[in-house]
């Protein structure tokens, strides 16, 4: 048997299912946006357009990194439920039960945590930069559309959801506790988002050949972070806590 | 199965278990909480592999490589029903008809939620279900595939009696339907009931048979005698009876072993008129598969314990 998709599809119909009615999952869907965009259009807002180009690149940066927050800590709290919740429930034990392989698993939990966060990232970043374009100040704007911000937002946000997803199931692969699973993978997150905050910032500054060949490296370590939490999901180990 | 173990470390799950369960049969696992029953059908369904030893599960061998064929040819409902609360009994159902890719999907649910009476609930949330509709979802979710081996782990486990008696009701339709049903529980009025052939185990195999060849095993055959009042000498009454190895007084009458009870009870009843007694009943002595079960345990109790 190989690898089929019609599994990994009744694995994201599930999740989504799931996530349209659970209410904590809908909570952090709706409240992490809602702060990550009204962090930023603060500091958009009241940047005034005679600051100089340290302190609007400040301005710009915090913005920016306020929202990668997104696609860090939204698929991250997602993904820490994966499993530790599946098995909270007792549904994981069904679940593998069928045929589906463990790569199928993973990948439906990983498209279910992925689609909505970056849809979400996407559109919270589309809202930012209409908001600059409409109402920021001239010298603001141009800083925002200018340089290397809109081509790092646009690699950086699926690259930066794909670790915190592998992060959180990795994690929630190994705990007993959904909330716990939940605070390890934000945690888990920190690193990347240290990274990020430096560029933002303009303490590394970020050109765009830096850009592109940090989002390969991005990409390559998420590649392998795939493999590393498929062969982590075994299942003697999911259901008995051990392997022998 | 062939001298299938299973260790966790230093802890035997199982050790040395070998039978056969045939098509279309029911057979019943007993055994006490750890004796290894659970672990044996997880083993069976690849959920776990096994320390040592072969089996060849509806058909193919038992190998990590065969698991998903395995599991696509088998349904395991565990103890917990594990349903997905807040999603509807149609979309718990739609899941795992997408996880074994079955076709005339509509079909195949509505044929499942027939089977267990529950086509009018397709569309109710499963976390709104009592406990023993879940459980018939569960049982649905289990037929979906239309299973070659179903196997029920403690199927009843945590149901009041009522909703027991509709899942025993339901296990024997499917016993009806011919449908190979491997079914491990504590309960063993439950086994009695459904079950063609019983194994017990505490670890390893204790016994196996049909029930009352375990009876047979364990007990010698006796006659229950109730008098209205006790006999005068009872011990020339009842030895002098064709057919009677011996005899204990019990609360009410008398306890004889006999080879062959209806040999025994004709000539009992006359030796009784003859001696003046009034009779009140003359009956078999019928173990049930609780005094089998409890003979067996308690034996490898005392063995622990020595």
């Amino acid at each position: 048997m190989t690898f089929r998709w019609t599994r990994v599809r009744a694995i994201v119909v599930k999740e989504l299912r799931d996530y349209r009615r659970n209410r904590f999952i809908l909570g952090t869907m709706g409240v992490l946006p809602l702060l990550f965009i009204i962090l930023p259009l603060i500091q958009l807002f009241d940047a005034r357009g005679d600051l100089d180009s340290t302190r609007l690149n400040l301005h710009v940066g915090l913005s920016m990194l306020y929202m990668l927050l997104i696609p860090a800590f939204l698929p991250s709290t997602l993904s820490a439920y994966s499993v530790v919740g599946e098995r909270e429930q007792g549904t994981l034990e069904p679940v593998l039960t069928t045929p589906i392989r463990r790569k199928e698993f993973l990948v439906g939990k990983a498209l279910a945590a992925f689609g909505p966060t970056v849809g979400l990232a996407y559109a919270v970043f589309g809202v930012f930069l209409a908001a600059a374009a409409l109402f920021a100040h001239p010298a603001i704007a141009s800083a925002i559309y200018s340089g290397t911000h809109v081509l790092v937002q646009v690699l950086f946000i699926p690259l930066v959801a794909g670790w915190g997803i592998w992060v959180g199931i990795a994690v929630s692969a190994r705990s007993t506790d959904v909330r716990a699973a939940q605070q390890l993978s934000v945690l888990g997150c920190v690193p990347l988002m240290a990274v990020l905050a430096l560029m933002s910032l303009n303490v590394i500054t970020v050109s765009v050949g830096l850009a592109v060949g940090f989002a390969a490296a991005l990409l390559a370590i998420d590649l392998l972070a795939w493999r590393a939490v498929a062969a982590m999901l075994d299942r003697e180990r999911l259901i008995t806590g051990s392997r022998t | 199965m062939e001298h299938l173990s299973k260790r966790f470390g230093e802890r035997v799950a199982f050790q040395d278990v070998s039978f056969a369960v045939g098509y279309g049969e029911v057979f019943g696992l007993l055994g006490p909480n750890g004796a290894g029953k659970t672990s044996t059908v997880r083993t069976l369904g690849t959920l776990i592999s096994p320390s040592s030893g072969s089996a060849t599960v509806a058909g193919i061998p038992l190998t990590a490589a065969n698991g998903p064929a395995i599991r696509s040819r088998i349904s395991i409902m565990p103890e917990s029903p594990g349903l997905y609360l807040r999603l509807t009994v149609k979309e718990n159902l739609e899941c795992f008809a997408g996880l074994y890719e079955l076709d005339d999907v509509h079909g195949r649910i509505e044929r499942a939620l027939r089977a267990v009476n529950l086509e009018d609930r397709a569309t109710d949330r499963c976390g709104a279900l009592s406990k023993g509709l879940r459980q018939r979802v569960a049982l649905a979710r289990a037929l979906l595939n239309d299973p070659a081996v179903l196997f029920l782990d403690e199927p009843t486990s945590g149901l009041d009696p009522v909703a027991s008696r509709e899942v025993h009701g339901l296990i024997a339709s499917l016993r009806e339907r011919g449908v190979t049903i491997f079914l491990t529980t504590h309960r063993l009025e439950e086994a009695e009931r459904l079950c063609h052939r019983v194994a017990i185990m505490n670890t390893t195999l204790r016994s196996i048979g049909r029930p009352d060849e375990l009876r047979e095993q364990l007990f010698s055959r006796a006659l229950d005698v109730r008098v209205a009042a006790p006999l005068e000498d009872p011990h020339t009454l009842l030895g002098g009876v064709p057919g009677v190895d011996g005899w204990e007084p019990a609360p009410s009458g008398y306890v004889l072993a006999v080879s062959d009870p209806e040999l025994a009870a004709p000539h009992l009843a006359r030796a009784l008129v003859g001696a003046g007694a009034d009779i009140l009943s003359i009956a078999e002595s019928r173990h049930s598969l609780e005094d089998v079960y409890l003979e067996l345990i308690d034996e490898d109790v005392e063995a622990r314990s020595r």
